[in-house]
């Protein structure tokens, strides 16, 4: 093995005395419009480094509140947050490599274990882009795609409900910890009841989804249409309208439009600022173009206006679940595309044909023409995009996703500087970060 | 096929001649617009384009073509080995555009977006890390995924898998 660039440098943070105007400029964020000349005057150390009162410290990769294995370095003076610098990569699995090994086919086990917590919306990207290299991304049946829709509204409500628990814990509301992973599980309930897991599906698949809705699934979900309401009323009460939880998340981890767009960021975060970016309604997919939603967007960019945010991003998926229980049409659940659809399996039984066919859509996969595609949609936590350069065989050559929180992360610094340490763990808590798909 | 998120893409494309946009070729990728720029023409390319809207670079990563010289890359570009591809999003007008840009094997650098898009820091990182290639002008390239003294980039195509060295300290390996 070659190794001819090793490294460029360290990835932690260094002492204040090691750093340049530019280092700094990078750490704190503030790159928007700002020289290197304007950086070193934010910077609010000392001339003399002997009285430099800081003190850089670690924040995970073990702390109950970084969701996983996050690790944050902050720079203090006193109580004061100065710097900071994500550290991932503590979750690094390769799964990137991992994709350019399994077919077409078997790629949905992967992508899906990414962002464990919204895993229809990675499957339904990593089968969106393979629908339109193959070119069949206009004839998925009518059910398979209302069914894509069902489920990644219904994951939607069962990851901002899962925000809703880890909000309150980290502010010290423990007994909404509770509450939210009750109302998670209900979701996850039917969602085991659709797929057979409660997590990492791979349910939809290139051609539409696996098997079709099971009996009486419109009665659970009706239930749940009647559940959450209720539910997200308490939390108001709970959470919303109370003055110490307003305290802890008002005016902390404030960003502009102009610093969430030049970062990159989306979903919630970006909303968060009164830009109205929701890809369902901007760049719509699916039938989201066909069902009345709002697009909630806030107007200060702060912890409260993303757990607002959130918090009524539930009762609008609520109204699109609604819809799409009006109108789920009758048929195929998945194309019948011989080269993409294994036969049905009584066919299996009688048919030679039919058990070799199925036999090599399962081991060798099917071929796929040579191109590359980009597609993103709208995660809970921002755009999912996947990236699918293939040469024509049946694996993909290389299979890129584009990890919302991998890019919210980088926010961090920027939301953080100036405010306290004790906020810290609010300004995380509101990035929702999946740590699974940012290092992937 | 037509992409309804990018209307003008059949005017784009129309021209028999070879069509070009800020003076590199533009192909069409099942539906979505290419650019395929020289890394000369990168940054002025990207600059261009976010005064022309597309103000957010929403994904930027690497593809090694080691093993698939032959693919198709635009009208008058030669293919290299190492592609770095970056998606770009014009919020205002609802559109999206990609640049391939052509990185060769011998020098694996291209000039960083930073100072346009910051949100790229973090991408750019990442593609250096698992490809290699050197993003001149970056104010901290170091490895983001991968532990900052690995030995390799993983996703080129020569990287062998299950070849890791056994790190533990007395071990043989």
């Amino acid at each position: 093995m070659s190794a001819t660039i090793h490294t460029e440098g360290d990835q932690e943070l260094k002492p204040r005395s090691q750093i340049t105007a530019r280092e700094l400029m990078r750490e704190v964020g503030a790159v928007l419009r700002m020289s290197e000349a304007e950086a070193a005057m934010l910077g609010d150390l000392p001339d003399d480094p002997d009285e430099d009162q800081t003190m850089v410290i670690n924040m995970g990769p073990q702390h109950p509140s970084t969701h996983g294995v996050l690790r944050l370095m902050l720079e203090l003076q006193g109580e004061t947050v100065l710097r900071c610098k994500p550290i991932i990569g503590y979750l690094h699995t390769g799964m990137e490599k991992t994709g350019e090994n399994l077919s077409y086919m078997q790629g949905g086990t992967n992508v899906t274990r990414m962002d464990y917590l919204s895993p229809f919306n990675n499957e339904l990207v990593f089968s969106m882009a393979t629908e339109k290299l193959l070119g069949i991304d206009g004839d998925i049946p009518e059910r398979a795609v209302w069914m894509r829709m069902l489920l990644s509204e219904l994951n939607r409500m069962s990851s901002h409900l899962l925000f809703m628990a880890t909000n309150g814990m980290d502010l010290g509301a423990v007994s909404m910890m509770i509450y939210g992973w009750r109302e998670r599980e209900e979701v996850l309930r039917f969602f085991q009841k659709v797929t057979g897991l409660r997590m990492n599906h791979n349910f939809i698949r290139p051609g539409g989804v696996a098997a079709d809705l099971p009996p009486g699934w419109r009665d659970d979900v009706l239930h749940l249409l009647d559940l959450i309401p209720e539910r997200l009323a308490e939390y108001d009460i709970l959470m919303t309208g109370q003055p110490l939880w307003r305290e802890r998340l008002q005016g902390v981890g404030v960003i502009t439009p102009n610093e969430a767009l030049a970062l990159g960021a989306t979903g919630p975060i970006l909303r968060s600022t009164g830009v109205a970016w929701d890809l369902r309604r901007d760049m719509p997919y699916l039938h989201y173009d066909e069902v009345e939603f709002d697009v909630i967007v806030g107007s200060y960019g702060d912890a409260f206006d993303r757990y607002a945010i959130r918090l009524n991003e539930i009762r609008e998926s609520m109204k699109i679940v609604g819809q799409i229980l009006d109108r789920m049409p009758q048929g195929d659940y998945r194309i019948q595309d011989k080269k993409v659809t294994p036969p049905p399996r009584a066919r299996i039984d009688e048919s030679m044909e039919a058990l070799i066919h199925h036999f090599k859509i399962f081991t060798e996969g099917f071929k796929v023409p040579e191109g590359e595609v980009y597609v993103g949609i709208e995660s809970p936590r921002g755009e999912v995009g996947c990236y699918i350069a293939s040469d024509g065989s049946a694996t993909p050559y290389r299979m890129h996703v584009r990890g919302p929180s991998f890019v919210n992360i980088q926010c961090l610094p920027h939301m953080m500087r100036g405010g306290l340490v004790a906020d810290a763990v609010a300004v995380i808590s509101s990035v929702d970060p999946v740590l699974g798909e940012v290092d992937r | 096929m037509s992409d309804p998120a990018n209307p003008e893409l059949d005017a784009a494309v129309a021209p028999p001649e070879i069509p070009t946009m800020h003076g590199c070729p533009v192909t069409d990728s099942l539906g979505q617009v290419v650019l395929h720029p020289s890394r000369e023409q990168y940054v002025d390319v990207v600059k261009a384009l976010a005064d022309e809207g597309y103000a957010m670079c929403i994904d930027l990563t690497g593809v090694d073509y080691l093993q698939h010289m032959g693919r198709s890359v635009g009208p008058g570009v030669s293919p290299e080995r190492f592609e770095v591809v970056v998606n770009l999003l014009d919020i205002t007008n609802r559109r999206r555009i990609r640049l391939r840009v052509q990185v060769p094997e011998t020098d694996p650098t291209l000039p960083t977006l930073f100072d346009l898009h910051p949100g790229s820091e973090a991408m750019e990182r990442e593609t250096f890390d698992m490809f290699g290639v050197v993003f001149d002008g970056h104010p901290d390239l170091s490895r983001i995924l991968m532990p900052e003294d690995w030995i390799g980039h993983p996703l080129r195509k020569d990287y062998e898998v299950g070849m890791i060295p056994v790190q533990f300290k007395e071990a043989h390996s």
